[in-house]
């Protein structure tokens, strides 16, 4: 195989990774929702947390697309 | 380097769209060389200047008048004090609010870093890897020194889990030791990572915007201020998400609770 085509299939699959941060936020902020609906006076005391967690759900993915950009631009 | 390689990386995709990782790119304002070192004044170090003088301005400027019932600049310095104070108190403890002025400096600075990045035609600092790293690196030194101060060799404590069976200590041990190590990595890529992806994307939806042109472009830049709210919301939550982070691993310093 042409090895850039290998080095661009290789970004491709490592950008996958923002699968797992996609469903990582979607269940941060359903079970948020979910909680806040049952009791909602208990809901803003956790929003911080709420924040918290979608930011490194989020992260997590985003390595996933570093190692993209890496194999991309460093190699 | 990255760099570098980007613009290599265009050429090769033979794509007619503008570079997005042209925005990264480090020019030397005032180049200069001491002792072989370079450590020329960069748009970087520009960037960074503004943003303390700012910080410094803003704080300095809306306290002046010190008035009992504060005006509206007055207030948004008396909020953000208050919000990184309770930050703080609840994170740490009131042990913690002697280490209050470091967290309040570095959350203003990583915040005014991103949203000057947010500028168009700025620079992002938080979008390099060496600078949110020498911030974790520092804050996980700091926080180390501090432990270990505090608390002498019984700091070592924080890598040994109560409540399980000794059989696993040896595993958990290893794993407690590495996930304590790579602290500052993940600290310094969450936030790196964040801000580069962001403004790579918006950069390349940008694009589409100019590249539809007049008639078909309304769409995509409907789409793009969303996404610009969007990243303003993700410059001010990455910046408390690395103040709360850091009050997080101070209180593991300071009070050992596992």
């Amino acid at each position: 195989m042409d090895p850039s085509a290998a080095k661009l299939i290789g970004a491709g699959l490592a950008s996958i990774a923002l699968v797992g941060a996609g469903v990582g936020i979607g269940t941060i902020f359903g079970n948020y929702l979910q909680g806040a609906l049952r009791n909602p006076s208990a809901a803003p005391g956790q929003f911080a947390n709420l924040l918290l967690g979608f930011a490194l759900a989020e992260a997590t993915g985003l390595f996933g697309l570093v190692v993209a950009l890496i194999i991309l631009f460093v190699f | 380097m990255v760099e570098a390689h980007a613009a290599e990386g265009a050429a090769q995709g033979g794509s007619h769209l503008p570079n997005p990782m042209h925005q990264f790119e480090i020019e030397r304002l005032i180049p200069l060389k001491w002792f072989g070192v370079d450590a020329s004044f960069t748009n970087s170090a520009l960037f960074m200047v503004i943003a303390a003088c700012l910080i410094t301005l803003f704080t300095v400027y809306a306290m002046h008048a010190r008035a009992l019932v504060p005006s509206r600049l007055q207030s948004v310095a008396e909020i953000s004090y208050e919000f990184v104070a309770n930050m703080v108190r609840d994170n740490v403890g009131t042990a913690g609010m002697q280490y209050f002025p470091f967290v309040f400096t570095l959350f203003m600075f990583v915040l005014a870093l991103n949203m000057l990045g947010m500028l168009p035609y700025s620079f992002t600092v938080t979008s390099h890897i060496i600078v949110t790293f020498a911030l974790a690196a520092f804050i996980f030194l700091g926080v180390t020194l501090i432990g270990f101060i505090k608390h002498g060799a019984k700091f070592l404590k924080l890598f040994v889990p109560s409540g399980i069976p000794v059989v696993l200590l040896p595993l958990l041990v290893v794993i407690e030791v590495i996930s304590y190590l790579t602290r500052p990595l993940s600290l310094s890529v969450r936030l790196f990572a964040n801000m580069m992806a962001g403004h790579t994307m918006l950069k390349v939806f940008g694009a589409f915007v100019v590249a539809l042109g007049l008639l078909g472009g309304w769409a995509p830049l409907a789409f793009m201020v969303v996404f610009t709210a969007l990243e303003v919301l993700v410059a001010f939550l990455q910046a408390y998400v690395f103040a709360i982070l850091t009050c997080i691993y101070l209180n593991d310093a300071l009070h050992m609770h596992h």
